[in-house]
């Protein structure tokens, strides 16, 4: 069982939270004109890599949705960052 | 009688006798003996029989690497099956049973099997019950196999306790080497935790007997173990670490007594000390499986242990310096001890179930009892679990722990590192953090390993009856890798999980290959490291406590007004009410609704408030549904989508403000709908500009539905017009009642006027009080979630997940214009215009109605076609009731070209009998919806 760090809450058991995704996939806009396959391609396919993987997990008892970086192979978290935009 | 009780000696309490049971006979052992231990001082030799040919089997081991004696055993009212001998603590009364044996181990019944052994090598059962299938067979193969028999009644109170804890240093094995880490660790100030499997610490200093630093072993145990807690350090006796899991998360299982359920601790530390031990390997030699073929460990064991000396005249075969110091003990106890050379030739053990000798190089020498050693094995299985890397060690012929895993260290002989001065210092260097090179010591070794091709049957796996001929014929048939051995063979599957075959296995198969053992390689190992009840991942993760129900403020009321509370969508809601039968209440409770009015308690109904100055283009993107054109005050029923086009859940929308929504999605469907916004919100919207907040708890929400609900919603006194034309169908008001808001939605799921009147939790009570006593000289009352069902369907209204599937598209269910003419993006939009979405053969929402008289379909049932003479299934019923309101069952369907088959007859098939229905419109109750409107 791994720990995992909430942005906000810290390090949690990995139980609580929720994967929702690789990072880094851009929906595509106006999407009437994708064509079948590259909706497809949007909605099934997965890079799956092994080893360094960047991806959106959601800590379910604050709900922040977050991208953490980690290792896939070896289960060693490399860091975590908020999804929000810089306020400034 | 072979062994026997010595005059003294071991760390059991002679004051204390104890008897007990084993396959119908009596005997009497001494509190701290196990079910083993008590047997062999009673004489007895074999306790097992094996898996596939029933031969009679001893212990071989002491401890987890037995894989002979495995007991069913009773005590009291309560009965565990495959309970090991070896592990299992002696307690009054015990009646202990071998497993696979009948009627008792001695005198088995299938014992002839072996006669037959010859045709039932590996591979036997897939090639000889291939055809015509395997399935025909497997019922009397299993009932022929498996262990121990399952007592049907269950334990009261067995719950494992399960803890969370964590520590900067863990350290699994109580020897020498665990003791001395723990110490040191402790002693400079570590937050300690020692972990032994044994009852008592100490590990194999009781074996070997050697003083410790100057003092007896027992004193010198005493002494650590006392500093350790005055350090602060924790010990944990009789507890396994039976696995490491990802980022040094241990499982530790403590064991609590027979029939207690075990305790998990799941032990979080910083850093792991594996000082785990070695175990001594079996010869591979003809009939090395004959009880009283023992390791050389074990027998030490019992002697120093358990006080039982194992044989009167024991002959041993060693290829390692451990043998004599063995003796030298054994012989002091009065044993008759002879010392083999292994080198001088092959060996075979003589005697059937009594071992008479053994046949060494063609000399004979006789004996009652042999212990063999082939070399020490360090027990590595947790460092692999972790991900470490093994060593082949020429010199020791073993593999030892290599590259380490974050956190973990190897110390003592489970680092290879047999001699025990050399293991202490290792040990204290190792608890400071630094790492420590094993001395080689004392320890000699020369190389014993199976030899392809000889004589007799020479056994690799005790438990699964693996023979070195068998790992020769899968070499033969090409299943050389040790993965494939193993599954092929099943070599090292049974529940010792090859700790005493793994190694004389994989050396069989370097030697068959002609390649070095190291190149062979090792199987996986995996967690758990000696067997584990299920229970013990269970704990009190069950039931209420795993999923609690949610409870509805009201519940009260509705107990006291006779309420039919069950589970409805995670949540505890009235079915129906009064103490009448079911089908009774449902009936009255409908023509309730349709003749004056019900109230239902809609409190678990979802509203989640969505605002913020992007709420508006945010909710128009989550729904199919065109959302932006909706004015304050307005209510549009709609879909939520998922990515892929299929309906995720229904509802209404509520427009509070510009900036400000409520969305009412289904009542078991919140928590989705929430955390799917949440999602959208966070990621790949502006979350400061957008806010989602679940308000469902803070306002509970009674609901009024009949054709006099308008009568009783203004007897409750709200500041609101309530007339038609004033308050319409789908519009949303906000009002006061008695000095409280209130949230009130004219939105109908049975097709009469409904006022839906949500409020602060706390007024709910009087809320509802105040409609019931205003409902009852109307002939108005409470109603529940069954009545509700049926009204709903009338108005062939869906629920979403029974009346749909993960294929249904929005155009099945007849709301096709969004497809097509929304013009912003929403979720889902792509999809609906896919190869599948425009499949003219989709299946589409109909209603059924029988022929009169007939009764309601099942639901589920099929609706079926002839093709080429086979049925073919094109739909499925999805909800089927007896409609009060209508006087004639109705049913909501899914199928194929619904929309072409209205008024067409259809056959529905159901458990092999078929009827006819004829295809509807969904909507069978006032498809005017003049009712709704008035």
């Amino acid at each position: 069982m791994q720990l995992f760090p909430c942005p906000f809450c810290g390090l949690r058991d990995e139980r609580e939270f929720s994967f929702a995704g690789e990072a880094g996939k851009a929906r595509p806009s106006a999407t009437r004109d994708v064509s079948d396959a590259d909706w497809a391609n949007y909605l099934h396919m997965q890079r799956n890599e092994k080893g360094p993987v960047r991806e959106v997990w959601c800590h379910l008892p604050c709900q922040e949705y977050f991208v953490m970086e980690r290792n896939s192979v070896t289960m060693e978290v490399l860091g975590t960052t908020t999804l929000r935009k810089d306020p400034s | 009688m072979t062994g026997s009780r010595a005059q003294s000696g071991g760390l059991i309490d002679r004051s204390q006798p104890l008897s007990f049971q084993f396959d119908g006979r009596s005997y009497s052992g001494f509190a701290g003996d196990t079910l083993a231990s008590a047997l062999l001082a009673n004489g007895v030799r074999v306790m097992g029989r094996s898996f596939k040919y029933h031969r009679p089997r001893g212990v071989w081991g002491a401890w987890f690497d037995d894989p002979n004696a495995i007991f069913n055993v009773r005590l009291g009212d309560n009965e565990l099956p495959n309970c090991p001998a070896t592990m299992t603590p002696l307690q009054e009364g015990m009646q202990a049973r071998a497993v696979n044996a009948w009627p008792s181990a001695e005198r088995d019944l299938k014992g002839g099997l072996d006669l037959f052994s010859r045709w039932l090598g590996a591979g036997f059962y897939y090639k000889t019950f291939m055809w015509p299938d395997w399935h025909l067979f497997e019922p009397t193969i299993r009932r022929m196999a498996g262990l121990g028999h399952l007592d049907p009644n269950e334990i009261p109170d067995y719950v494992a306790d399960q803890t969370h804890d964590r520590c900067d240093l863990l350290v699994v094995g109580g020897g020498a080497a665990g003791l001395a880490a723990a110490r040191t660790a402790a002693e400079a100030g570590q937050d300690v935790v020692l972990v032994d499997d044994h009852p008592e610490l100490g590990g194999g200093l009781f074996r070997r007997g050697l003083r410790v630093e100057g003092q007896e072993p027992g004193d010198w145990i005493a002494e650590q173990e006392q500093a350790i807690r005055v350090a602060g350090g924790r010990i944990l006796t009789s507890t396994t670490g039976f696995g490491v899991f990802d980022h040094n998360l241990v499982g530790l299982i403590e064991s609590r007594g027979f029939s207690v359920a075990p305790r998990l601790w799941r032990m979080r530390a910083d850093r792991i000390i594996l000082a785990t031990g070695a175990l001594d390997r079996p010869v591979t030699f003809a009939d090395n499986d004959r009880p009283g073929v023992m390791s050389v460990e074990a027998a030490t064991e019992y002697l120093a242990r358990y006080g039982v000396l194992v044989g009167r005249r024991i002959a041993v075969l060693s290829n390692n310096s451990f043998a004599e110091p063995a003796a030298a003990r054994l012989r002091n106890a009065g044993a008759e001890v002879t010392l083999l050379d292994a080198s001088t030739g092959a060996a075979q053990a003589l005697g059937g179930k009594r071992l008479s000798g053994v046949n060494l190089a063609g000399q004979q020498h006789d004996c009652d009892t042999m212990l063999v050693s082939g070399g020490l094995t360090p027990v590595v299985h947790l460092w692999r679990h972790a991900g470490g890397k093994l060593d082949w060690r020429d010199d020791l012929g073993a593999f030892v722990p290599g590259k380490p895993p974050a956190g973990m260290a190897a110390i003592g002989a489970a680092n290879g590192c047999f001699d025990l001065e050399d293991a202490l210092a290792e040990a204290r260097t190792s608890a400071q953090g630094a790492p420590a090179a094993p001395g080689n010591g004392q320890y000699s070794f020369s190389p014993l390993w199976p030899e392809p091709g000889a004589k007799g049957r020479q056994w690799i796996d005790f438990q699964h009856d693996v023979t070195l001929k068998d790992v020769e014929q899968a070499a033969r048939e090409n299943y050389v890798s040790v993965e494939h051995l193993k599954r092929y063979t099943t070599l090292g599957m049974a529940s010792d999980q090859g700790k005493t075959s793994n190694m004389a296995g994989l050396a069989a198969m370097a030697a068959i290959r002609g390649k070095p053992i190291p190149e062979v390689g090792t199987t996986t190992f995996r967690p758990p490291f000696v067997p584990v009840p299920i229970e013990l991942y269970r704990g009190q993760n069950r039931g209420q406590l795993r999923v609690p129900l949610k409870r509805l403020r009201l519940e009260a009321a509705h107990r006291a007004a006779g309420a039919a509370l069950g589970e409805y969508g995670g949540w505890l809601r009235p079915g129906w009410y009064g103490n009448k039968p079911a089908r009774e209440a449902l009936h009255d409770e409908c023509l309730m609704v349709r003749n004056a009015a019900g109230i239902i308690d809609a409190s678990p109904l979802g509203k989640i408030e969505v605002m913020g100055p992007d709420a508006e283009a945010f909710v128009n993107f989550i729904y199919y549904n065109t959302i932006s054109t909706l004015k304050p005050g307005a209510i549009r029923y709609g879909f939520m989508l998922t990515e892929s086009g299929i309906v995720y859940d229904d509802g209404v929308i509520a427009r509070l403000g510009p900036d400000r929504f409520v969305i009412s999605c289904s009542s078991s469907h919140v928590d989705g709908v929430n955390a799917m916004l949440e999602a959208w919100r966070q990621d790949g919207n502006d979350p400061d500009r957008i806010f989602v907040h679940d308000t469902t708890a803070n306002w509970p929400t009674v609901t009024v539905t009949g054709p006099k609900a308008r009568d009783i919603v203004g007897a409750l006194g709200m500041d609101i017009d309530l007339s038609p034309d004033a308050f319409p169908h789908m519009t949303f008001r906000e009002a006061t009642i008695q000095g409280a808001p209130a949230r009130v939605a004219r939105v109908s799921f049975t097709g009469d006027v409904s006022y839906e009147i949500s409020v602060p939790v706390a007024q709910v009570d009087t809320l509802w009080h105040a409609a019931v006593e205003a409902g009852k000289p109307l002939g108005a009352g409470p109603v529940g979630l069954e009545a509700l069902s049926v009204l709903r369907a009338e108005k062939g209204y869906l629920i979403i997940g029974k009346d749909t599937d993960g294929e249904v598209m929005p155009h099945d269910l007849g709301f096709g214009v969004p497809r097509h003419k929304k013009t912003a993006e929403f979720i889902g939009n792509r999809s609906l215009h896919s190869e599948v979405a425009n499949d003219p053969d989709r299946r589409q929402l109909v209603g059924l109605r029988v022929p009169d008289g007939a009764g309601a379909l099942p639901t589920g049932a099929h609706i079926v076609e002839d093709r080429d003479g086979r049925k073919v299934s094109i739909g499925i019923v999805t909800s089927s009731y007896d409609s009060p309101s209508l006087g004639h069952p109705i049913a909501l369907a899914l199928l194929q070209h619904g929309q072409d088959r209205q008024g067409k007859a259809v056959t529905v098939w159901h458990l092999g009998q078929s009827s006819t229905a004829q295809v509807t419109s969904p909507c069978f109750f006032d498809p005017e919806g003049k009712r709704m409107h008035a």
